[in-house]
């Protein structure tokens, strides 16, 4: 144990755990969504996280662009992955949903049913990328962790005290928030989000306001999705890296994050995700990586013995300015 | 005929609510559905308003067969049901539960109206506004789901059980404004056990008794009527 070096280097923790915890709470969102309006785990998210990372390595490659580029490149690249991976993301989101989900949901099938081909949808997913594509077209598919080098060369933008903000942490913690905000407004001002919110609540009645219900699962699942795959660009951003079953931690921890900060509530998503990738990089810092996980999940059950229904505890229907 | 339901026969999985029932409401009237606890009453909201869906039978609207339709294309063509109870949506606030009668209309002007409207029939409303309606009286509530359904500017309104739950007063208060809503011209279908109530202020009523209809007459006429005043009036 080794607390000094947390204390010391304090800010340097808080910042990295902000910028590990965006991402979760980016990819919590698509959990806590889903959630909001089913009342299912969708355990397939953590691979429509994972589609968005390799089309963020896809439209790099197309492009060729790398470290060595020059910045409207690098622009150009980066824009393009975000809203290609937001894109892709989204619509593995929606085939998920339409062909997997639907036919449940018209059968009236039990949750059980629902949480058993979440986790087969999850499972064909990983192997679509971890074994089908590449006897197709070879590598970088298979089980290997692939590079995703990001064209946006890390420095320095400004200095606080000891801690350095590089201008890729702002970038993440930047993207992820506007991201958040955006949905929020959505979701709480807009008249589509009023629908969202209103099956949330109560779906018989949303249905005798015209509400279509099929719409609305379908735009969450779009949403959700597309957040999903920001949150795969801003990884890869980050570490660099993707391998194809990338999105099992990664929506593991989301998943932790939304239940953290009460699942179906938006605002609950972001500090849940902010709390736990500060708790895992101050554990790193005190104990060694290797107890990032463990502690994270002590919190997780520390936090759920005293408030059960997490730490904002609204549903999304409920949750309000 | 506005809406007309022939022998509907409805099932929650194998027990039969509703055993071929047939009714019709005129456009203009005011129509009474009574019946004790039980006797089908909700289920005959349910499948009007297409929340579930029938066994057989044909639902017609407006001469149009909407017997397929779900409920959200039911309600687009003019048919709104104030559910039974606290159908409001309890996590928004007055304003935005109104919003939601009107989430199929895009006329600004005419929602503008239709707010004028609903809150000058209920001046309550109007001062909770910003209230989140799960926070507010049972009521309160009622007042506002019936408020919700005629920011739809619905041809047809069905009220299931408008004064379930509520004090005396309240019973009285609500009734003399849906007698306020006929008069302005909207076409009515209410369910209910107070039967005094909604038979003094129905043009036309049916009697219904474990899933079937058993007896159809004006208002006035069933309020007379010995077997309705000893079933359901509490007068021998």
């Amino acid at each position: 144990m080794d607390f000094n070096a947390l204390i010391d280097g304090l800010g340097g923790h808080t910042l990295d755990g902000l910028t590990r915890g965006s991402i979760y709470a980016l990819v919590a969102l698509g959990y806590t969504m889903v959630y909001g309006v089913l009342r299912l785990i969708n355990f397939a998210h953590s691979e429509v996280f994972m589609v968005g990372t390799w089309t963020v390595l896809g439209v790099y490659t197309v492009l060729g662009a790398d470290s060595e580029s020059a910045m409207p490149m690098v622009i150009f690249a980066t824009l393009t992955a975000l809203v290609a991976a937001a894109l892709a993301s989204a619509s593995v989101a929606l085939a998920v949903e339409r062909i997997a989900y639907r036919p449940l949901r018209k059968k009236n099938a039990p949750p059980l049913i629902f949480l058993i081909t979440a986790i087969g949808c999850s499972l064909v997913l990983v192997e679509i990328f971890g074994h089908v594509l590449k006897v197709f077209f070879g590598a970088p598919f298979g089980r290997a962790p692939v590079n995703v080098p990001s064209p946006i060369q890390t420095h320095t933008l400004l200095t606080i005290g000891d801690v350095r903000i590089t201008n890729v942490q702002v970038f993440i913690i930047l993207g992820a928030v506007l991201m958040m905000v955006a949905l929020d407004l959505f979701v709480n001002r807009s008249r589509l989000g009023r629908g969202v919110r209103a099956v949330a609540q109560d779906p018989d009645t949303a249905a005798l306001m015209g509400v279509n219900q099929d719409r609305v699962i379908m735009l969450v699942f779009i949403l959700g999705g597309a957040m999903a795959g920001v949150a795969g660009l801003l990884f890869t951003i980050n570490f660099d890296i993707t391998k194809f079953d990338i999105g099992f931690i990664i929506g593991i921890k989301a998943f932790t994050a939304a239940v953290l900060g009460g699942i179906g509530n938006l605002r609950g998503a972001l500090v849940g995700g902010l709390l736990l990738g500060i708790v895992e990089v101050y554990a790193s810092a005190v104990f060694s990586s290797n107890w990032a996980d463990v502690t994270a999940f002590i919190v997780l059950v520390l936090v759920l013995m005293f408030r059960p229904t997490g730490l904002l505890g609204e549903s999304l229907g409920k949750a309000r300015a | 005929m506005l809406l007309k339901l022939e022998d509907v026969v409805l099932n929650y999985g194998k027990i039969e609510a509703l055993h071929g029932i047939s009714l019709e409401v005129a456009e203009g009237e005011v129509v009474a559905l009574i019946g004790a606890n039980g006797a089908g009453k909700t289920s005959t909201m349910r499948a009007i308003s297409g929340v579930r869906g029938l066994h057989s039978g044909t639902i017609t609207f407006n001469g149009e067969d909407v017997t397929k339709l779900r409920a959200d294309q039911r309600m687009r063509k003019g048919l709104c049901l104030t559910p039974e109870g606290r159908g409001v949506f309890p996590g928004m606030t007055v304003t935005e539960n109104l919003d939601m009668g009107a989430y199929t209309r895009r006329d600004k002007s005419g929602i503008a109206e239709d707010f004028e409207r609903v809150f000058g029939l209920f001046p309550r409303l109007l001062e909770r506004k910003k209230q989140i309606a799960g926070t507010m009286s049972g009521g309160e509530q009622q007042m506002l789901a019936i408020g919700r359904s005629l920011m739809s500017r619905p041809k047809l309104l069905l009220l299931d059980e408008p004064s379930m739950g509520l004090a005396p007063m309240l019973i009285q208060q609500i009734f003399s404004i849906i007698g306020e809503i006929a008069e302005q011209g909207t076409t009515i279908l209410v369910v209910e056990q107070n039967a005094k109530q909604a038979l003094s202020r129905a043009d036309r009523a049916y009697v219904l008794e474990t899933g079937q209809i058993v007896k159809t007459g004006s208002g006035t006429a069933l309020l007379d009527d010995p077997s309705v005043r000893e079933a359901y009036l509490g007068v021998a």
